[in-house]
Parts: structure tokens; sequence; C-alpha cells
């Protein structure tokens, strides 16, 4: 069961990412992307969900990752990502209930170059009974 | 024509094991949920799901077609209420239409409709494009 003191914990990824024009790339050729400018709106999922898990795996969390599910999954885009950028992610555990033993977990992540945010996004992970 | 209520033409992308493999090296979710069908029947699916987030990404790839560009899209957002069934050797359908329901300040709302063997697989799908 998440640890109930962790709604609303904000958790600084310890390090920062460099996002390569390769990765980019492979992810615009799954989709049939041509324009790899800028990434797709969904490709930060790549990063964001690495670094919420890394970070919410912090024994204090209590989150269960084996048995989670994705809910739901939204962004806020204020600048689009592209190859070279160097970003931080931090997570915020939004809200937390329990709904038939399900546990319901909002985590928002957001992933920002310097000062500026670049994305914020929140997804609603189900940790299945 | 971009007024509310305007629909967009359908679009039908095609999912299958392969691309399901190379979702999976694009993004590094490796979850055999999407890659082997002895695991995921062991854990009660009816078969290899794709990855939700693959959905999202080509219902995506439908906005930023319509709207000019990755860089047009300011928000996304869906919830997943069914999976995308992929058998062994077999190519699915995704197919995906949008109806505007919003056009404030430059900011046009899709209200997205994304289906697989006729059944609905994303709810709430939204997307504000800059267009």
């Amino acid at each position: 069961m998440l640890n109930p003191d962790s709604v609303g914990r904000t958790f600084e990824g310890a390090n920062s990412i460099t996002v390569t024009q390769s990765e980019i790339d492979s992810f615009c050729a799954v989709i049939g992307e041509t324009d790899t400018t800028v990434a797709p709106p969904t490709f930060s999922i790549r990063i964001s969900l690495e670094q919420s898990q890394s970070i919410l795996s912090d024994p204090t969390v209590g989150l269960d990752w084996t048995r989670v599910v994705h809910g739901d999954q939204k962004f806020e885009i204020f600048s689009p990502i592209k190859g070279g950028d160097t970003l931080s992610c931090s997570s915020t555990i939004e809200s937390y209930r329990v709904a038939a033993g399900n546990e319901i977990v909002t985590v928002r992540s957001d992933l920002k170059s310097g000062s500026e945010i670049a994305l914020s996004s929140w997804s609603t992970l189900v940790v299945r009974a | 024509m971009i007024e509310i209520g305007a629909a967009l033409p359908a679009h039908t992308f095609t999912i299958n094991r392969e691309l399901l493999k190379a979702y999976a090296d694009a993004s590094g979710d490796q979850n055999p949920i999407h890659q082997n069908e002895e695991f995921a029947v062991s854990v009660g699916l009816p078969n290899v799901i794709a990855h939700g987030m693959l959905t999202m990404a080509l219902v995506g790839k439908y906005v930023t077609d319509w709207a000019g560009g990755s860089g047009n899209v300011t928000h996304y957002g869906a919830r997943f209420i069914k999976p995308v069934i992929v058998p062994a050797n077999t190519d699915v359908d995704l197919t995906v239409t949008a109806v505007i329901s919003s056009v404030e300040n430059g900011l046009i709302t899709l209200d997205l409709t994304a289906t697989s063997g006729g059944v609905k697989v994303l709810g709430m799908a939204k997307a504000v494009v800059k267009k």
C-alpha cells in the first residue's frame, strides 16, 4: 500500500537527462513520423515514466510497480522537446484513492530545461489488488 | 472548415506484433504483456495487448498530421478503457476519427475516437492544437 504521507510530496530526479536525436528518430520511425525536428507529443513518456518509476521506487513511498496498470495519461506541452535538450524531472504524487481494493495513484511529472518548464504530464496508475 | 462540430477524415493505422516490438525498443517499455503471449495469458489477458502509449502515440500522429506538425500540440490526454488485442501473425486496425469541439483564441480542441475491431479503446481522448 502507498504510504499516505507520500501524497502531495514532490520527488526530484537525481540526474538530468539529455535527449538524443537518435531517440527521437527511433520514436518517430515507429509511428511513421518523417519530421523529426521536434519530438512527437507522447515522446516524453519515455523519460517521465522511467524517471518517476525510479523516483517513486523510494521505499518510503510504498508503491508496488510490479502490479501497476496505466489508467490514463495527459500531457501539457509548453515547449516541444528537441534533440540535445537537457531536462530535469520531478514527480509529485497528486492524488491517491482505493477503489474495489485497487490503489489509484495520480503522478504528475514536470520536465524542465533549466528553470523553464517544458512539459507536464499526468499518469494515473492503477495498482491492481 | 474549422468550426465546432466539423468532423475530420478518419484514418486507419495497422498494429501487429512487429510494431509492438519496435515500440518497446523505441520507448523502453519492455513489459512482456506486449510481446509474449504465454506471459500475457498467465496474467489474465486474452492475448498480447498493445502498449496503451503506442495507441496514444498513433492517435497523436493523426492529430499532428492535421495540426501541421508535432510542435503544434499543446495538450493531449486519454483514458485507456479497453486493450488493443494483437494476436500473432495478424494485422489489427486502429481507426481514428475526430470532431472539433472548441475553437478559441487560436486553439482548437479535437474530441478523438479510437477503435480497434469496432471496440472503443480510448475514453475522454482530447487534444488541443494551434492551427
